[in-house]
């Protein structure tokens, strides 16, 4: 029962980081039908954005509190990985709006290979270990030696998550862009000819997800205290299994994945074998893909000639 | 008056929105490159993470952007644009028209590639010829072999598959195995070794035949990692990320090349030399690369590699034709297996070890940029991508000189995936179909079309 609570904890915390990504991964399927495979290596480079201005704030500028220096750093990450985003999409996915069914996939992959090797040039192939930033824990309940605990770390991510998701909720429901972005969602042409800006809100979408995957880089960060220039690979692959397990496309099942899927990948390891985790997480990617691509909650796609 | 009409219409270069553009180009990049290449995060003595401050070097790439883009926006893009996107269907005609060379350029390929370590031993000698042959020669043909295997499944079938190097780890781990626990020579293994690959193939092609596109590609990929992981993990059986070493070497039927008295070298009364291997190698992987060339090249005149065309261009009307596409899928899921199996169990011969890390998603990467940089279907471009990135990539590393500009530190290696990342985005933005673009169907009906397969847009395949 105390590893069941343990591992439960863990997994949402985990889930969230998923699900953040997972948003990024859903919006631009959505809206462009491409798989974004540099979204994971994004999501890597906000990681490091994160560490080199916590750093910054902290040993040159001297910002003593942790708590300020973390929202003045998300708050940067989320900016600077969305302008990368911004260019990412100008540079390489809007000249190949239109080209044939594969270039921009191929194109993406091109992408997360010059992010990732972008950041082992820049920064160091070594891993970047960060001194712990929030270490106090609340003990729930201590039984037979076995402590259940809740980190202050873990409840940030998760009350972090749930704040912007709200936000992020808000925005697409309610403003005029995101009713521009269900509208290029629906069908894009028609959109550009009642006066939407479908270029602009293309990019919008991305520095969208790209803030997001932000959001999950500064956390990651902060939750494990590491990080490294091929950390986007598998992350960025198990957000986008849980965008596919909830339905791409669908923002409530890009949350509802990353949770499923951080639950299992910590159940797994609690109960069977650490080792074999990542062959559990794209076990289900591929089962899901097979089975059941429409996912939990999306719509199933009719293919039309 | 038609002069001024005509000046109005191609005016100067517009130097103000040039320099606009430069300036916004240059704060984004100052917004990306200032904190990621100028502030250095480094462990000090007391491994403890700093941040050193590189400015310097983050400034010059700045600066570079800025100059790219102001050139861009004053030279490049206007001209582009007074020329005309994209190509018109009458220079497809005269593309058409004119006489095909490549035959000739084939033949001429060929021989250079028979005659090329007979060229470096006669320049260098036995000694000096060995890195060319192996660094070079060897190294270059597995990656065309590699490519022309999957150029069968992305090329021609159109199936994008991002785990192409499971196939190839399969072929190897088979050889590897197989050789220590049996004892089995590797002219027997070879075949086997393909054997098992293409099983491979058709197990793993056989659930994702209902996928295609994006999906398929994603499939594929978590399939690649699976086996690598599996590989990792199963200790028992293939040790681990330790990897096997002392594999076999290969033997010239039953002559092996090693200072025994049956050896290479005794048995012709030579002096002891390892380039003999190298050279043999060479020949060896030369004959199985051609050899898949002309499986390929005879397949596709084959109803089964029209049916491949057929469907890379719209599976739809395929099925409609009364094509099976579950069979059609599947050998070329199998034949690109056998080949990366082949592939594999050279490998594994020559380097006399495997691990797991030989066959992690970026060398599937590798050869997915290379089939698509060539021209996807295209034998000749395939080839001519896969010298020029892996060769250009060892070249590299022997210009001396590129250490005294960037310093002592600088690892041309490190650069090579960047550069590959770069070169596929870039020839997806300008030329989608590759250096060479080969998309005419090998088949027409009684004549070619004036209007050439590159203009048509791809059916969802």
């Amino acid at each position: 029962m105390e590893i069941f609570l343990q591992q439960l904890i863990n997994g949402i915390t985990l889930g969230s980081i998923y699900g953040l990504i997972a948003i990024g991964y859903t919006m631009v399927f959505g809206i462009i039908g491409m798989v974004n495979f540099a979204h994971g290596d994004v999501f890597m480079v906000s990681a490091f954005i994160a560490l080199i201005f916590f750093l910054v704030l902290t040993t040159w500028l001297g910002i003593a509190s942790v708590a300020l220096a973390l929202f003045l750093v998300l708050i940067i990450a989320m900016v600077l990985t969305g302008l990368l985003s911004w260019s990412i999409e100008r540079i390489a996915y809007r000249p190949l709006r239109g080209s044939f069914r594969l270039a921009p996939l191929i194109s993406a992959i091109g992408m997360s290979i010059v992010l990732s090797n972008f950041i082992q040039v820049a920064q160091g192939p070594r891993n970047k270990p960060t001194p712990p930033m929030v270490r106090d824990v609340i003990v729930l309940t201590d039984s037979n030696g076995y402590a259940v605990t809740l980190s202050y770390k873990q409840i940030i991510i998760m009350v972090t998550t749930a704040v912007l998701l709200a936000a992020f909720w808000y925005v697409v429901q309610k403003t005029p862009l995101g009713r521009a972005q269900r509208a290029c969602e629906q069908d894009r042409k028609m959109a550009a000819l009642l006066g939407v800006n479908v270029d602009r809100t293309i990019s919008l979408t991305f520095v969208m997800g790209a803030a997001l995957a932000a959001v999950a880089g500064t956390m990651y960060l902060m939750y494990y205290g590491v990080v490294n220039f091929s950390d986007g690979f598998v992350p960025g692959v198990k957000a986008f299994t849980a965008a596919v397990l909830g339905g791409i496309g669908s923002l409530p099942g890009a949350v509802l994945g990353g949770l499923l899927i951080g639950l299992i990948e910590t159940f797994w390891s609690g109960y069977f074998s650490i080792d074999y985790k990542d062959v559990a997480a794209f076990s289900i990617l591929a089962i899901v893909l097979i089975f059941m691509p429409q996912g939990i909650l999306g719509r199933p796609e009719v293919e039309k000639v | 008056m038609t002069d001024t009409a005509h000046a109005t219409s191609r005016p100067g270069p517009d130097y103000a929105k040039a320099a606009k553009d430069a300036l916004l180009a240059g704060i984004i990049a100052l917004g990306i490159f200032g904190p990621l290449v100028g502030l250095k995060t480094e462990q000090n003595m007391s491994n403890e993470l700093i941040v050193r401050n590189d400015m310097a070097s983050a400034l010059i790439i700045v600066a570079i952007v800025m100059a790219g883009r102001f050139l861009l926006s004053a030279f490049v893009f206007p001209r582009m644009g007074a020329r005309g996107k994209k190509p018109t269907v009458a220079n497809a005609i005269d593309e058409g028209v004119k006489p095909d060379r490549t035959k000739l350029y084939a033949r001429l390929g060929l021989l250079l590639l028979f005659l090329y370590p007979i060229i470096v031993v006669s320049l260098l000698g036995f000694q000096g010829s060995l890195k060319w042959v192996d660094n070079f020669g060897i190294q270059i043909l597995i990656y065309v072999m590699l490519g022309w295997g999957l150029n069968i499944v992305v090329g021609l079938a159109g199936l994008l598959d991002l785990g192409y190097v499971a196939f190839y780890a399969v072929g190897a781990y088979s050889y590897a195995l197989l050789a220590i626990n049996f004892d089995l020579s590797f002219w027997v293994l070879l075949p086997v070794a393909g054997i098992l690959a293409a099983m491979w193939g058709v197990i793993l092609g056989f659930p994702v035949l209902r996928l295609r596109g994006d999906y398929l590609a994603i499939v594929t990929l978590a399939f690649g990692e699976i086996i690598r992981l599996v590989l990792i993990n199963f200790r028992e059986l293939t040790n681990g990320s330790a990897g096997i070493s002392s594999i076999p070497k290969v033997t010239l039927f039953g002559i092996p090349f090693d200072a025994s008295p049956d050896g290479f070298a005794k048995m012709f009364d030579l002096p002891l030399s390892s380039a003999y291997y190298k050279i043999f190698l060479y020949y060896l992987i030369l004959l199985l690369a051609l050899l898949t060339a002309y499986v390929t090249i005879r397949l596709r005149r084959m109803p089964i590699g029209r049916a491949w065309e057929a469907l890379r261009e719209d599976e739809v009307a395929c099925r409609s034709l009364g094509i099976n596409t579950t069979n059609t899928k599947l050998t070329a899921f199998a034949i690109g297996a056998m080949f990366a199996g082949f592939a594999g169990s050279f490998f594994a011969a020559r380097q006399g070890f495997v691990s797991p890390e030989s066959f992690v998603f970026m060398e599937s990467a590798v050869i997915v940029a290379i089939v698509v940089l060539g021209g996807m279907g295209s034998m000749i471009g395939v080839a001519v991508a896969a010298a020029a990135m892996i060769g250009g990539t060892e070249l590299l590393r022997e210009l001396t000189f590129l250490k005294a500009v960037f310093g002592p530190e600088f690892n041309p290696d490190q650069y090579r995936m960047l550069l590959f990342g770069l070169a596929m985005v870039g020839i997806m933005i300008w030329r989608p179909r590759g250096f060479v673009s080969a998309r005419q169907p090998t088949a027409f009906l009684f004549e070619r079309k004036a209007v050439s397969g590159s203009l048509v847009k791809e059916g969802h395949g």
